[in-house]
């Protein structure tokens, strides 16, 4: 699978530096983005929402209304996109893939032993082969933060390609969980094993952890697909997830991804928002852009 | 063949740059159709009774008349500012001087939107700019400043200071706010009176900071402002009652003052001319790093003395580096200054963008490779594209003359010793960028480096606290920080 590729020595030093990321992430929020660019936008990013319910009182009702609101985001207004995914446990794979049937909306499910990831590799394989197997598009997986940040890069690699290969047909989604990697160096470093390891998506986060998603550590996993791109020329797709909730963020968001990958990225192949209530805060500017005027959350239903 | 695969390989941002317009509204600016001459605490019109006009340099239309000083005006200004000096501003309590520019500084800022436009429409710079970095620092530098009128005898333990009298201030058309601030605070906290020259390019916002001025109620003929060409400022020069002469601009003009001033007991401080070192070391965060490079050469345009017009980066990772900076290239948004998303506003003047155009077959004829980004270009105005050659020698003349526009010269380096060599081998000395991840490889850069400002894995940042100067045709004297100070005092 990575057979043509040269994987870099991993105990080498990385280098991204604090200020610079940080002030190049808080750039692409001085764009201003209005009219028809801010429409397209919105929509654009609706239809990036991988639509997520991951608690422990999930129930099929649940996930069956949450599947029916990812098809009809809002009624009212002709013309939406669907999300691009919901994201769900295994255990409610089978019941996400009946409710979307062939819609195209997928069904992403997290596995390893999600969020901590500490279980051993054969549990995290079972679970992995099991939503698989209940017909889940696309994984989510945790790498082992506790081995990646003793230094163990070695079987944090092979665990991911381990994943890789239980996924089959399904993409794999690697979430570093940066909230606990700390410094951009280490997200850096994590990222690009992730992708020689075989990630079709890397991910920052699992939602349960704070902080979240932000800019910079999103730019910064961003340049690393870029790098890997220009090394390998394949490209491989992002996702930063939790803490993304409104639409002047996503949008910056967008610009950020627009700037630093290009058009390539712009669709939801390669890229996701790991959200479960920004949504209705696009649909809530969409309907402002088109009336005028704001509505009460209370017409927008909640799932 | 992974690597000959990997050069076909190129990312796409043409709808990065086609953002729907964002225009700045320019109602909150307001522009008289002419300007008369600030003597004295009044506007006065000019006795040699004539205006010329100043443009917009990106639609090239008019926005005002401004009015042309002569001998006599500058006279006139002298003399007020001597007045002021003597009767008024010298006697004065330090504390009571501070008051006053504090007011100044906070009459920046509520009108900072106004003269953030104003700003935009005379100089070209995009409104980004003007609003996030120009007016803010030209307030800040006003509250740094007033925070050391009263407390001289800090900055100067155990001695005495007295101001110097009356002082002539020239400067230049890539910051004019800004760089009003720097010359009129730090005189003002010494208690120094001023003549002030804006360049003729960009005298507006010049005119609106005098409307402040009046307004903070200063007393009359303490700061003078007065417009015109290069024949005002060789008046203001060469006029036998000023005291100390402050000049930022081009070397050509700097020694013209010097021998101006020989054999006088005028006090100057020269800020002049640039080609500044950006080195990239191969274990440096690159990314941050070419977004640094950008940041150092296309800032305002390039027209900044301390841009980072000579770009060394170590073999090693040359290649990389070059690569990256093209698409970075790509992203950038050059068009209509006043549109909020503008990163490349327009070149300053025709006169200016003949110049870099000049700089840039020259560049081509000496054989140097020209990357310029594709992004099309206003039909009206002075614009130009961003501009990176690589292939370039330290001989080309590229590499060794300030072009002052948006023109890159990329050159390779192996070791320490060469590159530092390399980064000194230039007349001039004014600010220098290291980039590497290795804390003493940077103070090792900084030290043997021969600039004014040495910055480290950024560039071009400014505080009021932090001195700003040149070694060799760079300049001499320090604005900025206690080391500003030293510029407006006898310290006896």
């Amino acid at each position: 699978m990575i057979a043509t590729k040269t994987i870099p020595d991993f105990s080498s030093p990385v280098h991204v530096d604090q200020v610079g990321i940080e002030e190049r992430a808080s750039r692409f929020t001085k764009r201003s983005i209005k009219n028809e660019t801010k429409v397209n936008g919105l929509k654009l990013a609706l239809n990036m929402i991988d639509l997520t319910t991951l608690e422990g009182k999930d129930t099929d009702g649940k996930v069956k209304q949450l599947c029916y609101k990812a098809l009809h985001l809002h009624d009212s207004y002709p013309g939406l996109p669907t999300v691009a995914a919901i994201c769900v446990y295994p255990s409610m794979v089978k019941v996400a893939k009946k409710a979307l049937g062939d819609s195209g909306v997928k069904v992403a499910s997290v596995a390893t032993a999600f969020p901590s990831g500490q279980a051993p590799r054969d549990v995290k394989i079972r679970d992995t082969k099991y939503a698989v197997q209940n017909g889940a598009d696309e994984i989510d997986m945790v790498i082992s933060r506790g081995k990646f940040l003793q230094g163990e890069y070695n079987f944090v690699f092979d665990e991911i390609a381990a994943v890789k290969e239980a996924c089959g047909e399904a993409r794999l989604k690697v979430i570093l969980e940066t909230g606990e990697l700390v410094t951009y160096d280490k997200v850096r470093k994590a990222s690009d094993i992730a992708m020689y390891a075989g990630a079709d998506f890397i991910k920052t986060s699992t939602g349960k952890i704070s902080p979240a998603a932000t800019m910079p550590v999103t730019l910064v996993m961003l340049e690393a697909i870029r790098d890997f791109y220009y090394k390998t020329g394949k490209k491989i797709a992002m996702k930063p997830a939790g803490g993304i909730s409104k639409s002047k963020l996503a949008l910056h968001y967008l610009v950020m991804l627009n700037e630093t990958l290009g058009e390539g990225w712009m669709n939801n192949e390669w890229f996701r928002f790991g959200a479960s209530s920004l949504a209705n805060d696009i649909l809530m500017q969409l309907m402002k852009q088109k009336t005028g005027v704001y509505q009460s959350a209370n017409y927008f239903s909640i799932d | 063949m992974a690597t000959k695969k990997s050069n076909t390989i190129k990312l796409k941002f043409d709808s990065a740059r086609s953002l729907a317009p964002a225009p700045e509204s320019k109602s909150a600016a307001k522009i008289d159709p002419q300007y008369e001459l600030f003597i004295n605490g009044k506007m006065e019109k000019p006795q040699s009774k004539k205006y010329f006009p100043t443009i917009n340099p990106a639609t090239e239309e008019k926005l005002s008349m401004i009015a042309e000083a002569n001998g006599a005006d500058v006279n006139k200004a002298v003399t007020a500012a001597r007045n002021a000096y003597a009767k008024t501003w010298k006697k004065m309590p330090p504390a009571e001087r501070a008051k006053y520019i504090y007011r100044i500084a906070r009459m920046i800022q509520e009108r900072a939107r106004e003269f953030a436009i104003i700003e935009t429409l005379d100089g070209g710079k995009p409104i980004r700019e003007s609003r996030d970095f120009d007016v803010p620092t030209a307030a800040n530098h006003f509250f740094y400043y007033a925070g050391w009128a009263d407390k001289l005898e800090y900055a100067f333990p155990n001695r005495r200071t007295e101001p110097l009298g009356v002082a002539g201030q020239i400067i230049p058309w890539n910051f004019p706010l800004l760089m009003a601030a720097w010359k009129i605070a730090p005189a003002l906290a010494c208690g120094n009176t001023v003549v002030l020259k804006p360049a003729e390019n960009t005298s507006l916002t010049a005119l609106k900071l005098a409307e402040i001025i009046q307004e903070a109620d200063l007393p009359p003929g303490v700061v003078n402002i007065i417009t015109g060409a290069g024949a005002t400022g060789a008046a203001i020069v060469n006029h036998p009652d000023i005291n100390k002469i402050a000049f930022t601009g081009s070397t050509e003009v700097g020694k013209i003052i010097q021998r101006a001033i020989a054999g006088t007991n005028k006090k100057a401080t020269l800020e002049l001319g640039g080609k500044a070192a950006n080195i990239i070391f191969d274990d440096a965060p690159l990314d941050q790093a070419v977004e640094g490079v950008i940041n150092g050469i296309f800032f305002n345009q390039g027209h900044v003395c301390c841009a980072g017009s000579r770009l060394y980066v170590q073999e090693s990772v040359f290649k990389e580096v070059v690569r990256k900076l093209k698409d970075r290239l790509e992203t950038l948004i050059v068009g209509d200054p006043i549109d909020k998303n503008t990163d490349i506003g327009a070149i300053n003047s025709k006169a200016q963008l003949d110049i870099i155009n000049k700089y840039i077959k020259i560049g081509q004829q000496e054989g140097a490779e020209m990357y310029q980004s594709s992004c099309a270009l206003p039909k009206k105005g002075f614009f130009c594209r961003p501009t990176i050659f690589t292939n370039v020698a330290q001989s080309n003349r590229i590499a060794q003359e300030e072009i002052f526009g948006p023109v890159l010269a990329i050159q390779s380096f192996r070791t320490d010793d060469e590159v530092i060599e390399k980064a000194n081998n230039t007349p001039y000395g004014l600010s220098a960028g290291v980039w590497t991840d290795k804390g003493s490889k940077i103070f090792n850069m900084t030290t043997k480096l021969r600039a004014g400002v040495v910055w480290a894995n950024t560039f071009n940042k400014f505080d009021p606290g932090s001195p700003f100067g040149g070694y060799k045709e760079s300049g001499y004297g320090r604005e900025g920080g206690v080391h500003g100070l030293n510029a407006y005092v006898n310290i006896v």
